[in-house]
């Protein structure tokens, strides 16, 4: 039966997938905001931490803080979203597991960043108060 | 992988983690992944920080009282240096990217580079964060 097939037929499949180019540049760039974010975040997170419910809540209050704090949770959880299913495909052999898996990684990831950025807008635009 | 045609020559495979040698720059690879799955972890506490937040004065305590505990300490200085090693090697991984960095001797340098920095960063934000009054 292979004798029939053309070398075009047979070399098929065998190359990457080829959508694999949009994770990559996403993974970079999003890689590249972090560099900037995180470092705010943490600067951020020594001033938050020397406060209370009132400091936390007046400091979400400022527009950018706002602005960033989303940025940060949005890059994070697309950023890990990528790096988690990177990891979950090279070592889960089995397509049940793996399908599983890859399907919770992409609830935790946009479940996190939705609640995440609720969160903050909430309490940014709203406030705070129940 | 079955689609490949009888006779056709084996695809070359790639090594197992067993067959290497134990090097600086197979730690901080192995360590990237690592911390990068730490860090999962460590960005869902920043998620449930929101939800304090957004649940009032009461619950933010709480969430923060926990992270203030000795358990929550460790915690959070683990997730720091995480946090500080896979940025650093995160650099290194952008600087590949460009094709720069591969020389053997560069490579080991800037391994142990991402390794201290990770350790050193954290270790100065967390003398500096009481020094400033948090914590």
């Amino acid at each position: 039966m292979t004798g029939f097939r053309t070398p075009l037929g047979r070399a098929r499949g065998l190359g990457s997938a080829k959508h694999g180019v949009g994770d990559f540049i996403g993974q970079r760039v999003s890689a590249v905001a972090l560099l900037f974010l995180v470092a705010w975040g943490v600067w951020s997170a020594v001033i938050l931490a020397r406060g209370d419910y009132e400091t936390a809540r007046q400091w979400l209050a400022t527009p950018v803080n706002a602005a960033l704090a989303s940025l940060l949770a949005l890059a994070g959880f697309f950023h890990m979203q990528i790096g988690m299913r990177a990891i979950i495909e090279d070592y889960i052999g089995r397509p049940t597991s793996r399908t599983g898996l890859l399907i919770l990684n992409a609830f935790v990831c946009w479940g996190g960043a939705a609640l995440t950025v609720v969160c903050l807008l909430k309490v940014a635009v709203g406030g705070g108060a129940i | 992988m079955a689609e490949a045609s009888p006779g056709a020559r084996a695809r070359p495979l790639s090594p197992h983690l067993q067959v290497w040698r134990w090097h600086v720059t197979l730690a901080a690879s192995i360590l990237h992944r690592f911390t990068g799955m730490a860090l999962y972890v460590g960005l869902l506490m920043l998620a449930g920080w929101a939800l304090a937040l957004a649940s009032g004065a009461a619950a933010y305590d709480r969430y923060m009282g926990l992270l203030a505990s000795i358990p929550g300490k460790i915690v959070l200085f683990c997730m720091t240096v995480a946090l500080f090693f896979h940025l650093a090697n995160g650099l290194r991984h952008l600087a590949w990217d460009v094709g720069k960095g591969f020389a053997p001797r560069t490579a080991d340098v800037t391994a142990w580079a991402a390794l201290v920095f990770g350790l050193v960063a954290a270790v100065v934000v967390w003398i500096v964060a009481p020094m400033s009054g948090g914590l």
